[in-house]
């Protein structure tokens, strides 16, 4: 059995590889590339696989909230991608690199029977990545 | 072939179980404690698997799978107390796990044929919680 639980956070970010001329940068990321940033409202769906417990759930929901929003999102919330937060250091903050840093930040904080399945972001409705745990 | 088919329901519950305080209910369940309750729109989609009928071109009639949800489900729980009229949950607690088993449990058996299958259903409590169950042993 799976469950899936939604969450939301907004952050800002900048796409620019240090090592690339201005004008690589600008024809490999676009409108990304702006100096002074951009920011979004991004969706990040959890999904765990078990089976559910005496409580019958596979987990606690004020347990699972408590440690994704209030150990792993507040890193991220209300944050610079590019400059506030440790776990993106040195890797341009794309939604794949989001994604992985995510996804190592929730298993490192992990502390459930169940299994963490996998990881899903979007950064706009229409721009979507998945990460198997 | 998969199919997915939709309905929804709403419903009132209560996540506690009696045997634990009131102050354990809540840090185990959250507001989903609420002893008087609270309810949902639940939304089902159920997801069968088979091959097409190279006669009708369906895997499955939809007027025939809408009247299944409709029987095991809808009717039985849209705009119920589950805890209260709706059994088993007068004694399992109607966690979104635990429904979404028994709606597995009540849709195998009308659904499955041979060539067909019930493969997946999906429960969503909110937009933002649901729980998928395929029918595996759960221990």
């Amino acid at each position: 059995m799976r469950l899936t639980r939604r969450y939301r956070f907004s952050a800002s970010h900048r796409l620019d590889v240090p090592g690339f001329s201005k004008e690589e940068n600008q024809r490999l990321f676009g409108k990304c590339n702006n100096p002074h940033g951009h920011g979004h409202d991004y969706v990040l769906d959890v999904t765990l696989e078990g089976s559910p417990d005496k409580s019958g759930q596979i987990v606690s929901r004020p347990a699972l909230d408590e440690l994704i929003s209030g150990r792993v999102l507040n890193r991220f919330e209300h944050k610079n991608l590019n400059i506030d937060v440790p776990e993106m250091a040195g890797v341009v903050p794309t939604t794949e690199n989001l994604a992985s840093a995510i996804r190592d930040v929730i298993a490192r904080e992990w502390s459930f029977p169940a299994r963490l399945d996998r990881v899903r972001i979007s950064e706009t409705a229409r721009n979507i990545f998945e990460l198997e745990a | 072939m998969l199919l997915t088919r939709k309905a929804e329901f709403s419903a009132s519950h209560v996540c506690a179980s009696p045997s634990l305080s009131d102050q354990e209910n809540r840090a185990l369940y959250g507001l989903a404690a609420n002893p008087n309750g609270h309810g949902h729109n639940y939304v089902l989609e159920v997801t069968v698997e088979g091959e097409t009928d190279p006669v009708t071109g369906m895997v499955f009639d939809l007027r025939e799978l809408k009247e299944i949800l409709n029987r095991e489900v809808v009717e039985p729980m849209d705009h119920r107390f589950l805890n209260r009229e709706v059994p088993p949950f007068d004694r399992v607690v109607p966690t979104t796990e635990n429904l979404a088993a028994e709606i597995w449990k009540r849709l195998e058996s009308p659904i499955n044929r041979p060539g067909v299958k019930l493969r997946n259903v999906r429960v969503y409590e909110t937009s933002d919680l649901y729980v998928d169950y395929g029918g595996e042993t759960c221990v």
